[in-house]
Protein backbone atom coordinates (compact mmCIF):
# COMPACT_ATOMS: atom_id res chain seq x y z
CA UNK A 1 0.00 0.00 0.00
CA UNK A 2 2.83 2.21 0.93
CA UNK A 3 4.66 1.46 -2.32
CA UNK A 4 0.81 2.05 -4.16
CA UNK A 5 0.69 5.57 -2.34
CA UNK A 6 4.80 6.65 -3.13
CA UNK A 7 4.20 5.67 -6.62
CA UNK A 8 1.24 7.91 -7.03
CA UNK A 9 3.20 10.52 -5.45
CA UNK A 10 6.03 10.07 -7.96
CA UNK A 11 3.60 10.20 -10.98
CA UNK A 12 1.86 13.01 -10.17
CA UNK A 13 2.84 15.10 -6.81
CA UNK A 14 6.43 15.00 -6.60
CA UNK A 15 8.27 18.26 -8.58
CA UNK A 16 4.73 19.27 -9.53
CA UNK A 17 5.04 16.52 -12.14
CA UNK A 18 1.23 17.10 -12.81
CA UNK A 19 1.53 20.46 -14.53
CA UNK A 20 3.66 18.35 -17.49
CA UNK A 21 0.59 16.35 -18.32
CA UNK A 22 -1.39 19.89 -17.98
CA UNK A 23 0.97 21.15 -20.31
CA UNK A 24 0.33 17.80 -22.41
CA UNK A 25 -3.57 18.14 -22.73
CA UNK A 26 -2.82 21.87 -24.42
CA UNK A 27 -0.54 20.13 -26.84
CA UNK A 28 -2.67 17.33 -27.58
CA UNK A 29 -6.01 19.73 -27.96
CA UNK A 30 -3.84 22.36 -29.87
CA UNK A 31 -2.59 19.80 -32.53
CA UNK A 32 -5.95 18.66 -32.75
CA UNK A 33 -8.05 21.20 -33.15
CA UNK A 34 -5.68 23.13 -35.92
CA UNK A 35 -5.51 19.85 -37.76
CA UNK A 36 -9.36 19.66 -37.76
CA UNK A 37 -9.88 23.01 -39.37
CA UNK A 38 -6.99 22.65 -41.52
CA UNK A 39 -9.01 18.88 -42.26
CA UNK A 40 -12.11 20.58 -42.67
CA UNK A 41 -11.09 23.26 -44.85
CA UNK A 42 -9.17 20.57 -47.40
CA UNK A 43 -12.14 18.16 -47.31
CA UNK A 44 -13.99 20.65 -47.91
CA UNK A 45 -12.02 21.59 -51.38
CA UNK A 46 -11.30 18.33 -52.55
CA UNK A 47 -15.30 16.66 -51.87
CA UNK A 48 -16.38 19.94 -53.84
CA UNK A 49 -13.79 19.12 -56.56
CA UNK A 50 -14.51 15.22 -56.99
CA UNK A 51 -18.49 15.85 -56.45
CA UNK A 52 -18.41 18.50 -59.36
CA UNK A 53 -16.23 16.23 -61.45
CA UNK A 54 -18.90 13.30 -60.90
CA UNK A 55 -21.88 15.66 -61.42
CA UNK A 56 -20.41 16.71 -65.17
CA UNK A 57 -23.05 15.78 -67.76
CA UNK A 58 -21.34 12.45 -69.64
CA UNK A 59 -19.76 14.09 -73.17
CA UNK A 60 -18.86 17.46 -71.63
CA UNK A 61 -15.32 16.66 -69.56
CA UNK A 62 -14.11 20.35 -68.11
CA UNK A 63 -10.00 20.09 -68.85
CA UNK A 64 -8.89 22.15 -65.75
CA UNK A 65 -11.40 19.93 -63.46
CA UNK A 66 -10.62 16.95 -64.29
CA UNK A 67 -6.88 17.58 -63.81
CA UNK A 68 -8.11 19.03 -60.25
CA UNK A 69 -9.70 15.60 -59.46
CA UNK A 70 -7.40 13.51 -60.57
CA UNK A 71 -4.61 15.28 -58.12
CA UNK A 72 -7.64 15.07 -55.31
CA UNK A 73 -8.04 11.32 -56.02
CA UNK A 74 -4.30 10.95 -55.81
CA UNK A 75 -3.95 12.61 -52.80
CA UNK A 76 -6.38 10.46 -51.07
CA UNK A 77 -5.43 7.44 -52.10
CA UNK A 78 -1.82 8.07 -50.84
CA UNK A 79 -3.01 9.34 -47.46
CA UNK A 80 -5.62 6.61 -46.72
CA UNK A 81 -2.85 4.53 -48.37
CA UNK A 82 0.22 5.23 -46.05
CA UNK A 83 0.38 4.41 -42.20
CA UNK A 84 0.33 8.00 -40.11
CA UNK A 85 3.55 7.50 -38.39
CA UNK A 86 4.73 7.02 -41.59
CA UNK A 87 3.38 10.26 -42.88
CA UNK A 88 4.91 12.10 -39.94
CA UNK A 89 8.30 10.41 -40.11
CA UNK A 90 8.72 11.89 -44.00
CA UNK A 91 7.49 15.51 -43.18
CA UNK A 92 9.13 15.99 -40.17
CA UNK A 93 12.58 14.20 -41.47
CA UNK A 94 12.48 14.76 -44.72
CA UNK A 95 10.31 17.66 -46.28
CA UNK A 96 10.76 20.02 -42.92
CA UNK A 97 14.24 18.24 -42.31
CA UNK A 98 15.67 22.21 -41.47
CA UNK A 99 12.91 22.79 -38.93
CA UNK A 100 13.04 22.35 -35.40
CA UNK A 101 8.97 23.41 -35.00
CA UNK A 102 7.93 19.90 -34.37
CA UNK A 103 4.44 21.23 -32.96
CA UNK A 104 3.61 22.87 -36.19
CA UNK A 105 4.63 19.97 -38.99
CA UNK A 106 2.61 17.68 -36.37
CA UNK A 107 -0.40 20.25 -37.04
CA UNK A 108 0.12 20.38 -40.60
CA UNK A 109 0.71 16.62 -41.22
CA UNK A 110 -2.48 15.44 -39.00
CA UNK A 111 -4.36 18.31 -41.14
CA UNK A 112 -3.51 16.60 -44.42
CA UNK A 113 -4.09 13.45 -43.10
CA UNK A 114 -7.99 14.53 -41.75
CA UNK A 115 -8.53 16.34 -44.85
CA UNK A 116 -8.15 12.89 -47.42
CA UNK A 117 -10.87 10.91 -44.59
CA UNK A 118 -12.84 14.29 -43.91
CA UNK A 119 -13.44 14.54 -48.30
CA UNK A 120 -14.81 10.88 -48.34
CA UNK A 121 -16.99 11.60 -45.51
CA UNK A 122 -18.18 14.68 -47.15
CA UNK A 123 -18.44 13.50 -50.13
CA UNK A 124 -20.28 10.48 -49.42
CA UNK A 125 -22.82 12.66 -47.21
CA UNK A 126 -23.53 14.69 -51.03
CA UNK A 127 -23.90 11.56 -52.51
CA UNK A 128 -26.50 9.99 -49.86
CA UNK A 129 -29.01 12.48 -50.79
CA UNK A 130 -31.69 11.41 -53.35
CA UNK A 131 -31.02 12.39 -56.76
CA UNK A 132 -34.53 13.59 -57.14
CA UNK A 133 -33.81 16.65 -54.83
CA UNK A 134 -31.26 17.83 -57.04
CA UNK A 135 -33.32 17.01 -60.16
CA UNK A 136 -36.51 18.90 -58.98
CA UNK A 137 -34.32 21.96 -57.88
CA UNK A 138 -32.99 22.06 -61.39
CA UNK A 139 -36.47 21.27 -62.88
CA UNK A 140 -37.51 25.00 -61.66
CA UNK A 141 -34.79 26.33 -63.02
CA UNK A 142 -32.25 26.91 -59.85
CA UNK A 143 -28.75 26.37 -61.39
CA UNK A 144 -26.08 24.14 -59.72
CA UNK A 145 -25.08 26.43 -57.13
CA UNK A 146 -28.29 27.47 -55.50
CA UNK A 147 -29.59 23.54 -55.40
CA UNK A 148 -26.40 22.44 -53.85
CA UNK A 149 -26.77 25.45 -51.19
CA UNK A 150 -30.68 25.57 -50.50
CA UNK A 151 -31.49 21.89 -51.01
CA UNK A 152 -28.69 18.94 -51.06
CA UNK A 153 -25.97 20.62 -48.63
CA UNK A 154 -28.41 21.28 -45.86
CA UNK A 155 -30.08 17.32 -46.23
CA UNK A 156 -26.26 16.29 -46.81
CA UNK A 157 -25.14 18.07 -43.25
CA UNK A 158 -27.40 15.53 -41.37
CA UNK A 159 -25.83 12.44 -42.92
CA UNK A 160 -22.07 13.80 -42.35
CA UNK A 161 -22.10 15.01 -38.96
CA UNK A 162 -21.47 11.78 -36.76
CA UNK A 163 -18.75 10.80 -39.60
CA UNK A 164 -17.34 13.98 -38.80
CA UNK A 165 -17.70 13.62 -35.12
CA UNK A 166 -16.19 10.00 -35.42
CA UNK A 167 -13.60 11.55 -37.37
CA UNK A 168 -12.65 13.94 -34.64
CA UNK A 169 -12.53 11.48 -31.98
CA UNK A 170 -9.88 9.01 -33.80
CA UNK A 171 -7.73 12.30 -34.61
CA UNK A 172 -7.49 13.18 -31.09
CA UNK A 173 -6.58 9.50 -29.86
CA UNK A 174 -4.02 9.20 -32.92
CA UNK A 175 -2.49 12.73 -31.72
CA UNK A 176 -0.57 10.62 -29.61
CA UNK A 177 1.70 9.58 -32.83
CA UNK A 178 3.20 13.29 -32.52
CA UNK A 179 6.20 11.63 -29.50
CA UNK A 180 7.96 9.68 -32.37
CA UNK A 181 8.87 13.57 -33.33
CA UNK A 182 9.28 15.19 -30.22
CA UNK A 183 6.34 16.66 -29.62
CA UNK A 184 5.61 17.00 -25.39
CA UNK A 185 2.01 16.28 -25.64
CA UNK A 186 -0.20 14.00 -23.07
CA UNK A 187 1.97 11.13 -24.26
CA UNK A 188 4.86 12.39 -24.26
CA UNK A 189 4.81 13.96 -20.71
CA UNK A 190 3.89 10.41 -19.37
CA UNK A 191 6.95 8.70 -21.20
CA UNK A 192 9.54 11.51 -19.99
CA UNK A 193 7.90 10.64 -16.79
CA UNK A 194 7.85 7.08 -16.46
CA UNK A 195 11.61 7.19 -17.63
CA UNK A 196 12.41 9.55 -14.41
CA UNK A 197 10.61 7.96 -11.87
CA UNK A 198 10.36 4.51 -13.37
CA UNK A 199 6.86 4.54 -12.64
CA UNK A 200 4.53 3.09 -15.49
CA UNK A 201 1.34 1.92 -13.91
CA UNK A 202 -0.18 5.78 -12.59
CA UNK A 203 1.77 7.83 -15.91
CA UNK A 204 -0.09 5.40 -18.89
CA UNK A 205 -3.11 4.65 -16.88
CA UNK A 206 -3.80 8.00 -16.40
CA UNK A 207 -3.41 9.58 -19.85
CA UNK A 208 -5.73 6.96 -20.64
CA UNK A 209 -8.31 7.98 -18.46
CA UNK A 210 -7.27 11.39 -19.83
CA UNK A 211 -7.78 10.34 -23.07
CA UNK A 212 -11.09 8.40 -22.57
CA UNK A 213 -12.97 11.62 -20.71
CA UNK A 214 -11.94 13.74 -23.27
CA UNK A 215 -13.21 11.94 -26.20
CA UNK A 216 -16.36 11.30 -24.17
CA UNK A 217 -16.86 15.10 -24.16
CA UNK A 218 -16.73 15.58 -27.29
CA UNK A 219 -18.84 12.46 -28.29
CA UNK A 220 -21.46 14.29 -25.90
CA UNK A 221 -21.00 17.23 -27.50
CA UNK A 222 -21.52 15.71 -30.80
CA UNK A 223 -24.48 14.25 -29.50
CA UNK A 224 -26.29 17.86 -28.22
CA UNK A 225 -25.33 18.89 -31.85
CA UNK A 226 -27.51 16.24 -34.02
CA UNK A 227 -30.59 16.26 -31.41
CA UNK A 228 -30.42 19.97 -32.42
CA UNK A 229 -30.41 19.15 -36.26
CA UNK A 230 -32.80 16.06 -35.98
CA UNK A 231 -35.47 19.01 -34.10
CA UNK A 232 -35.22 21.09 -36.63
CA UNK A 233 -36.05 18.22 -38.92
CA UNK A 234 -39.03 17.06 -37.30
CA UNK A 235 -39.26 13.87 -38.10
CA UNK B 1 -44.17 24.97 -78.44
CA UNK B 2 -42.37 21.67 -78.71
CA UNK B 3 -40.54 20.25 -81.25
CA UNK B 4 -38.57 17.27 -80.87
CA UNK B 5 -36.55 16.26 -83.83
CA UNK B 6 -35.45 12.91 -84.27
CA UNK B 7 -34.49 12.70 -80.83
CA UNK B 8 -32.44 9.46 -79.94
CA UNK B 9 -31.08 8.95 -76.03
CA UNK B 10 -28.57 5.88 -75.81
CA UNK B 11 -27.40 4.23 -71.71
CA UNK B 12 -24.03 2.79 -72.61
CA UNK B 13 -24.84 0.49 -75.53
CA UNK B 14 -28.96 0.49 -74.70
CA UNK B 15 -31.05 2.64 -77.29
CA UNK B 16 -34.04 3.45 -75.42
CA UNK B 17 -35.04 6.34 -77.87
CA UNK B 18 -34.37 5.04 -81.63
CA UNK B 19 -35.46 8.75 -83.11
CA UNK B 20 -38.40 10.54 -82.16
CA UNK B 21 -39.89 13.13 -84.30
CA UNK B 22 -42.69 14.83 -82.72
CA UNK B 23 -44.55 18.44 -82.44
CA UNK B 24 -46.36 19.44 -79.20
CA UNK B 25 -48.56 22.56 -79.45
CA UNK B 26 -49.56 25.15 -77.36
CA UNK B 27 -52.82 24.10 -74.87
CA UNK B 28 -52.81 20.43 -75.64
CA UNK B 29 -52.75 17.42 -73.38
CA UNK B 30 -50.37 14.94 -74.35
CA UNK B 31 -50.32 11.46 -72.42
CA UNK B 32 -48.13 8.83 -73.47
CA UNK B 33 -48.76 5.07 -72.78
CA UNK B 34 -47.31 2.38 -72.80
CA UNK B 35 -45.15 -0.96 -71.62
CA UNK B 36 -42.66 -0.27 -68.71
CA UNK B 37 -39.33 0.04 -70.38
CA UNK B 38 -40.58 1.49 -73.51
CA UNK B 39 -38.83 4.98 -73.05
CA UNK B 40 -41.90 7.25 -72.20
CA UNK B 41 -40.12 8.66 -68.66
CA UNK B 42 -36.92 8.82 -70.54
CA UNK B 43 -38.62 10.73 -73.48
CA UNK B 44 -40.58 13.43 -71.10
CA UNK B 45 -36.93 13.67 -69.13
CA UNK B 46 -35.26 14.60 -72.00
CA UNK B 47 -37.75 17.21 -73.08
CA UNK B 48 -36.13 19.99 -69.91
CA UNK B 49 -32.71 18.09 -70.46
CA UNK B 50 -32.59 16.32 -67.22
CA UNK B 51 -31.45 13.50 -69.62
CA UNK B 52 -29.05 14.65 -71.97
CA UNK B 53 -30.01 13.00 -75.46
CA UNK B 54 -27.34 11.60 -77.10
CA UNK B 55 -28.45 13.19 -80.55
CA UNK B 56 -31.57 14.72 -82.49
CA UNK B 57 -32.56 18.45 -81.40
CA UNK B 58 -35.58 19.45 -79.12
CA UNK B 59 -36.51 23.11 -79.57
CA UNK B 60 -38.84 24.98 -76.92
CA UNK B 61 -40.66 28.03 -78.57
CA UNK B 62 -38.37 27.92 -80.69
CA UNK B 63 -35.36 27.77 -79.34
CA UNK B 64 -32.80 25.15 -79.47
CA UNK B 65 -32.90 23.17 -75.44
CA UNK B 66 -29.54 21.11 -76.91
CA UNK B 67 -27.60 24.34 -77.87
CA UNK B 68 -24.98 24.04 -75.46
CA UNK B 69 -25.17 27.91 -75.72
CA UNK B 70 -28.92 28.11 -74.35
CA UNK B 71 -29.05 28.99 -70.78
CA UNK B 72 -31.09 25.79 -69.87
CA UNK B 73 -32.42 27.06 -66.57
CA UNK B 74 -33.89 30.00 -68.15
CA UNK B 75 -35.89 27.71 -70.44
CA UNK B 76 -36.37 24.89 -67.02
CA UNK B 77 -38.19 28.23 -65.47
CA UNK B 78 -41.05 27.78 -68.36
CA UNK B 79 -41.01 23.78 -68.01
CA UNK B 80 -42.68 22.61 -64.94
CA UNK B 81 -42.11 18.76 -64.39
CA UNK B 82 -43.79 16.67 -61.36
CA UNK B 83 -41.94 13.70 -60.37
CA UNK B 84 -43.44 10.13 -59.77
CA UNK B 85 -41.58 10.05 -55.99
CA UNK B 86 -42.93 14.26 -55.91
CA UNK B 87 -39.12 15.37 -54.40
CA UNK B 88 -40.51 17.80 -52.41
CA UNK B 89 -37.41 19.82 -50.84
CA UNK B 90 -36.95 17.75 -47.61
CA UNK B 91 -35.27 20.36 -45.64
CA UNK B 92 -37.65 22.99 -45.89
CA UNK B 93 -41.52 23.53 -44.74
CA UNK B 94 -44.04 23.51 -47.22
CA UNK B 95 -43.96 27.46 -47.70
CA UNK B 96 -40.31 27.17 -48.37
CA UNK B 97 -40.33 24.63 -50.99
CA UNK B 98 -42.95 26.61 -52.81
CA UNK B 99 -40.63 30.05 -52.71
CA UNK B 100 -37.20 29.41 -52.74
CA UNK B 101 -37.11 28.98 -56.98
CA UNK B 102 -39.35 32.11 -57.26
CA UNK B 103 -37.06 34.36 -54.78
CA UNK B 104 -34.05 33.35 -55.47
CA UNK B 105 -34.26 33.70 -59.04
CA UNK B 106 -35.48 37.25 -58.35
CA UNK B 107 -39.03 36.25 -60.21
CA UNK B 108 -41.02 37.59 -56.61
CA UNK B 109 -40.32 39.32 -53.27
CA UNK B 110 -40.56 37.17 -50.38
CA UNK B 111 -43.97 38.60 -49.72
CA UNK B 112 -45.50 37.87 -53.08
CA UNK B 113 -43.71 34.72 -53.14
CA UNK B 114 -45.60 34.16 -50.01
CA UNK B 115 -48.70 35.47 -50.77
CA UNK B 116 -49.12 33.70 -54.21
CA UNK B 117 -47.94 30.19 -52.49
CA UNK B 118 -50.63 30.23 -49.96
CA UNK B 119 -53.02 31.28 -52.97
CA UNK B 120 -52.06 28.33 -54.78
CA UNK B 121 -52.22 26.04 -51.73
CA UNK B 122 -56.01 27.32 -50.94
CA UNK B 123 -56.45 25.93 -54.90
CA UNK B 124 -55.52 22.58 -54.07
CA UNK B 125 -56.92 22.59 -50.18
CA UNK B 126 -53.50 22.65 -48.20
CA UNK B 127 -53.17 25.85 -46.98
CA UNK B 128 -53.13 24.16 -43.27
CA UNK B 129 -49.81 22.62 -44.48
CA UNK B 130 -47.99 25.72 -45.07
CA UNK B 131 -45.33 25.27 -42.03
CA UNK B 132 -45.28 21.46 -41.96
CA UNK B 133 -42.51 19.37 -43.59
CA UNK B 134 -42.93 17.00 -46.26
CA UNK B 135 -42.41 14.03 -44.26
CA UNK B 136 -45.35 14.85 -42.04
CA UNK B 137 -47.37 14.61 -45.44
CA UNK B 138 -49.29 11.66 -47.19
CA UNK B 139 -48.25 10.91 -50.63
CA UNK B 140 -51.57 12.70 -52.30
CA UNK B 141 -50.76 15.63 -50.53
CA UNK B 142 -46.88 15.58 -51.22
CA UNK B 143 -47.93 15.06 -55.03
CA UNK B 144 -50.47 18.56 -54.91
CA UNK B 145 -47.87 20.47 -53.63
CA UNK B 146 -45.48 19.43 -55.90
CA UNK B 147 -47.87 20.33 -58.66
CA UNK B 148 -48.62 24.15 -57.23
CA UNK B 149 -44.50 24.05 -56.60
CA UNK B 150 -44.10 23.93 -59.92
CA UNK B 151 -47.18 26.44 -60.76
CA UNK B 152 -46.02 28.80 -58.66
CA UNK B 153 -42.92 29.60 -61.19
CA UNK B 154 -45.90 30.11 -63.83
CA UNK B 155 -44.79 27.40 -66.39
CA UNK B 156 -46.02 27.45 -70.19
CA UNK B 157 -46.20 23.71 -70.38
CA UNK B 158 -46.01 21.16 -67.05
CA UNK B 159 -45.00 17.51 -67.35
CA UNK B 160 -45.70 14.76 -65.46
CA UNK B 161 -43.58 11.56 -65.00
CA UNK B 162 -45.91 8.94 -63.86
CA UNK B 163 -47.06 11.24 -61.09
CA UNK B 164 -50.02 8.70 -59.36
CA UNK B 165 -47.40 5.52 -59.76
CA UNK B 166 -46.09 5.70 -56.20
CA UNK B 167 -49.63 6.58 -54.59
CA UNK B 168 -51.39 4.67 -52.74
CA UNK B 169 -54.75 4.13 -54.32
CA UNK B 170 -56.93 6.15 -52.42
CA UNK B 171 -55.10 9.02 -52.83
CA UNK B 172 -54.41 8.75 -56.87
CA UNK B 173 -57.88 10.71 -56.98
CA UNK B 174 -57.15 13.40 -55.27
CA UNK B 175 -53.87 14.06 -57.77
CA UNK B 176 -55.86 13.86 -60.70
CA UNK B 177 -58.23 16.09 -60.08
CA UNK B 178 -55.61 18.68 -59.52
CA UNK B 179 -54.30 18.13 -62.81
CA UNK B 180 -58.09 17.97 -64.21
CA UNK B 181 -58.47 21.64 -63.02
CA UNK B 182 -55.01 22.24 -64.49
CA UNK B 183 -56.20 20.88 -68.17
CA UNK B 184 -59.06 22.93 -67.45
CA UNK B 185 -57.23 26.13 -67.29
CA UNK B 186 -55.82 25.47 -70.93
CA UNK B 187 -52.16 24.55 -69.39
CA UNK B 188 -49.96 22.79 -71.90
CA UNK B 189 -49.55 19.31 -70.31
CA UNK B 190 -47.71 16.44 -71.61
CA UNK B 191 -48.13 13.46 -69.11
CA UNK B 192 -46.99 10.02 -68.75
CA UNK B 193 -48.85 8.21 -66.82
CA UNK B 194 -50.51 4.01 -66.83
CA UNK B 195 -53.79 5.64 -65.59
CA UNK B 196 -55.98 5.23 -69.11
CA UNK B 197 -59.34 6.75 -67.37
CA UNK B 198 -57.41 9.76 -66.61
CA UNK B 199 -55.96 9.45 -70.39
CA UNK B 200 -58.99 8.92 -72.26
CA UNK B 201 -61.19 11.86 -70.44
CA UNK B 202 -58.18 14.52 -70.07
CA UNK B 203 -56.06 13.37 -73.16
CA UNK B 204 -56.02 15.84 -76.45
CA UNK B 205 -53.99 13.31 -78.47
CA UNK B 206 -52.66 9.75 -76.95
CA UNK B 207 -48.95 8.50 -77.99
CA UNK B 208 -48.46 4.81 -77.65
CA UNK B 209 -44.51 4.29 -76.71
CA UNK B 210 -42.78 0.87 -77.60
CA UNK B 211 -39.29 -0.33 -77.74
CA UNK B 212 -38.35 3.73 -77.95
CA UNK B 213 -40.66 4.66 -80.89
CA UNK B 214 -44.05 6.13 -80.95
CA UNK B 215 -45.60 3.61 -83.01
CA UNK B 216 -49.38 4.89 -82.98
CA UNK B 217 -50.98 8.12 -81.99
CA UNK B 218 -54.31 9.47 -81.93
CA UNK B 219 -57.46 11.06 -80.20
CA UNK B 220 -58.30 9.20 -77.28
CA UNK B 221 -61.47 7.66 -79.42
CA UNK B 222 -58.95 6.89 -81.86
CA UNK B 223 -56.38 5.19 -79.93
CA UNK B 224 -58.66 3.65 -77.22
CA UNK B 225 -61.55 2.70 -79.47
CA UNK B 226 -60.04 1.32 -82.65
CA UNK B 227 -56.66 0.66 -82.14
CA UNK B 228 -54.12 -0.15 -85.32
CA UNK B 229 -50.72 -1.37 -84.47
CA UNK B 230 -51.05 -5.50 -82.62
CA UNK B 231 -48.60 -4.09 -80.01
CA UNK B 232 -51.41 -1.48 -79.08
CA UNK B 233 -53.93 -3.63 -79.28
CA UNK B 234 -52.17 -6.37 -77.13
CA UNK B 235 -50.97 -3.32 -74.21
CA UNK B 236 -54.75 -1.81 -74.14
CA UNK B 237 -56.27 -5.27 -73.72
CA UNK B 238 -54.15 -5.70 -70.76
CA UNK B 239 -54.83 -2.62 -68.91
CA UNK B 240 -58.22 -1.79 -69.46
Amino acid sequence: MEKFISGFNQSFIEGDRWLMYVKGIGVTLEVAAVALLLGIVLGVIVAIVRTLHDQQRPGQKHALLEVINKIAQLYTTVIRGTPLMVQLLIMYFVIFANTRNAVGVAMLTFGINSGAYVAEIIRGGIMSVDKGQMEAARSLGLSYVPAMRFVVIPQAIKNILPALGNELIALLKDTSLVTVIGVRDLTKAAQLIQGKTYQALFPFVGIAIVYLLMVMIIAALIGVLERRLAASDRR
Amino acid sequence: MIDVKDLRKSFGDNEVLCGITEHINKGEKVVVIGPSGSGKSTFLRCLNLLEMPTSGEILFKGVSMTDPATDINLMRRSMGMVFQHFNLFNNLSIIDNMTLAPVQLKLRTKKEAVDEAMELLGRVGLQDKADSYPSQLSGGQKQRIAIVRSLAMHPEVMLFDEPTSALDPEMVGEVLDVMRHLADTGMTMVVVTHEMGFAREVGSRIMFMDEGKITEQGTPAELFGNPKNPRTQDFLSKVL
